[in-house]
């Protein structure tokens, strides 16, 4: 069968690969034991284990969305609906350092643009694309409800607000 | 009018986040005083309050509990809606990362006056990661002292909260949205009936209440119906939020008796515009609101004087556009956002929602065509009121409102094939988009 592009439901990529299964560590088992007993369906747990995964691995993989899935009673194919519906989830690796740029209305106004092209030009990446040491991926992303301090960009957990293209740079030079 | 301190009253102190700082400022009180009354009490208190819930929907929190069935076979659920990712607005951030046990305290009142079971969870965007940490934090705090766990402040009732982060999705901001993603599912909207306050998450009877609704409550049971009518209009009552962002020199969270005057609140305390340029178009109520020009900001911030207007205060994010903002650029960005965040359920608003995304973008771009203004009004007529949720009517509002307000900038944008002269375009038209 010619390759298919990695979008593609039935691209190799999207299967797990039998060599490579994952499992959580005792300390992420414990948390992920301390998840279920909030919720009084399994399936309600799907969400907050997926972001366990996340933290553990960087990115939800198939073989995680299997493992989360064998979890928690799962299919595969459910367990993937839900991560390809949500933003948060990364459906590929992303860099040490994923450097998200609001760029909705009130951040545009404030110029939150020329920062997103300017971190786009200055990595040489293609919005969404990580950068070939796997420093730093690039994307614009929707209202991080933090339009009274605009623009804002979010790097990985933190937000930093009131952002200019000179700010961001400093902010780069520290973020090694 | 005066700026006041209730729902912020705590925000600006040293540590307000713990609760020794809580209860130095007299919290936990009204919980305390709640769990001696009769729920029934509680609810007619909250009737006679007139609050109004602050998400967007502006609908009388009492009445909405009194739909809640009592003795329904399955639990009750009280849940939280922190989701706020309306563009514009950023008032419950406030109230999360600054007094999140005001916000706990009018969670355990809430759940008592509806019966809820023991549990009860809280739905936070999951970009608020700092927001959700906070709220752990306090919860433990809470939990250490005794309020919540198993027979809170020494009564027979139990009840525990959790935070539950969401994952990026701007519809799981919508009730049942928001309860099919607390089930673990994609934040699809259900089919309403059956509304949630009969069967709503896990199949029980469920109140959704947004962060700045509950935070009201303590107040109501603390000093009073009569006391919170004091704030605002009839109809219109209590302390607001007002959350002001884009072209003011002091842009912000403000908190006022609800219904001040937005011409007022944009010139006299944010200050007026950037650079003292003129205004071009106000939006007051987040990304959804149809447009305001200048000359018809003149309006008290309340429900429905802004519905008299042709607007809505929706969450009250007041996005102030100057006159160097192009309009069609602006509304392509809102576009793009509702495009982005239709959870495809619906056809006419997946696919009309993207269509008008790129009309607007080939506008912007100097390809578009005569009838472009008239074929995004006639879009916008079989996207609203045709899909299960509100999504679709949010995403027409600011098009309609600026189509018709500026339409000779938009056929300006046709026959010049640019931005109207003095009018400033934000993006490179030539980066490549990342797919939806």
């Amino acid at each position: 069968m010619a390759d298919l592009h990695p979008d593609n439901p039935y691209a190799k990529v999207r299967f797990p690969d039998r060599g490579k299964l994952v499992e959580f560590l005792p300390d992420a088992k414990k948390r992920f034991d301390h998840i279920l007993t909030r919720y009084p369906t399994k399936e309600a747990a799907l969400l907050p284990t997926l972001h366990l995964a996340q933290e553990e691995w960087g990115w939800i993989s198939p073989e995680v969305v299997h493992y989360v899935g064998s979890l928690l009673d799962l299919s595969p194919a459910t367990v993937f609906g839900v991560v390809s519906f949500y933003n948060m989830y990364n459906q590929k690796p992303v860099g040490k350092y994923h450097l998200q740029v609001c760029t909705n209305l009130s951040c545009m106004v404030t110029n939150a643009y020329d920062i997103y092209e300017h971190l786009c030009e200055k990595l040489g990446v293609n919005p969404g694309e990580t950068t070939g040491d796997g420093r730093y991926t690039v994307a614009e992303v929707e209202c991080l409800g933090s339009c009274g301090t605009a623009p804002v960009v979010q790097v990985n957990n933190d937000y930093h607000e009131n952002m200019d293209v000179r700010k961001m740079d400093e902010l780069l030079a520290k973020l090694k | 009018m005066q700026p006041i301190k209730v729902l912020t009253a705590n925000i600006d102190k040293p540590n307000s986040a713990s609760v020794e700082t809580y209860l130095e400022s007299g919290g936990y009180a009204a919980a305390r005083k709640a769990l001696g009354m009769k729920p029934d009490e509680i609810i007619q208190l909250v009737k006679d309050s007139e609050l109004r819930g602050r998400g967007g929907a502006g609908f009388p929190t009492g009445s909405k509990w009194g739909f809640v069935p009592k003795n329904a076979p399955k639990p009750t659920w009280l849940l939280c809606n922190a989701d706020e990712s309306e563009p514009g607005t950023f008032k419950d951030r406030v109230i999360i990362e600054k007094d999140p046990h005001l916000l706990i305290e009018g969670m355990i009142i809430s759940a008592f006056a509806i019966g809820s079971n023991p549990m009860s969870y809280i739905y936070i965007r999951g970009e608020f990661h700092y927001g959700a940490m906070v709220l752990e934090k306090a919860l433990e705090e809470a939990r250490a002292k005794g309020f919540l766990g198993k027979g809170i402040f020494g009564s027979n009732f139990d009840f525990d909260i959790t935070v539950h982060r969401g994952a990026g999705a701007y519809i799981c901001g919508e009730e049942t949205g928001l309860i099919e993603s607390l089930e673990g599912h994609r934040g699809q909207p259900r089919v309403k009936p059956p509304f949630p306050a009969v069967i709503g998450v896990f199949g029980g009877p469920t109140v959704v209440q947004n962060v700045e609704t509950l935070a009201c409550v303590p107040f109501i049971v603390d000093k009073g119906a009569e006391w919170f009518k004091g704030f605002g209009s009839p109809k219109n009552t209590g302390p607001k939020l007002y959350c002001v962002s884009g072209n003011v020199k002091k842009p912000g969270v403000y908190e006022f008796p609800i219904g001040v005057n937005l011409k007022e609140l944009i010139y006299e305390h944010c200050g007026g515009i950037t650079n003292d340029r003129k205004l071009k178009a106000v939006i007051p109520g987040g990304a959804s609101a149809p447009m305001l020009l200048p000359h018809e900001i003149d309006l008290a911030l309340n429900f429905d004087d802004v519905m008299k207007a042709g607007s809505m205060l929706g969450s009250a994010g007041i996005i102030v556009l100057d006159e160097s903002v192009c309009i069609v650029d602006a509304v392509w960005r809102l576009a793009k956002f509702f495009a982005h965040e239709s959870c495809g359920q619906c056809t006419p608003c997946r696919e009309g929602t993207n269509w008008m995304e790129s009309i607007l973008d080939r506008m912007e771009r100097g390809e578009g065509r005569q009838q472009d203004a008239d074929l995004l009004l006639d879009m916008a007529d079989n996207i609203g009121g045709k899909s299960l949720c509100a999504l679709g009517d949010a995403a027409i509002g600011p098009v309609i409102s600026s189509v018709k307000k500026f339409r000779d900038e938009y056929l300006h944008h046709v026959t010049h094939k640019s931005c109207l002269p003095g009018t400033k375009r934000y993006r490179r038209l030539d980066m490549p988009v990342a797919a939806h």
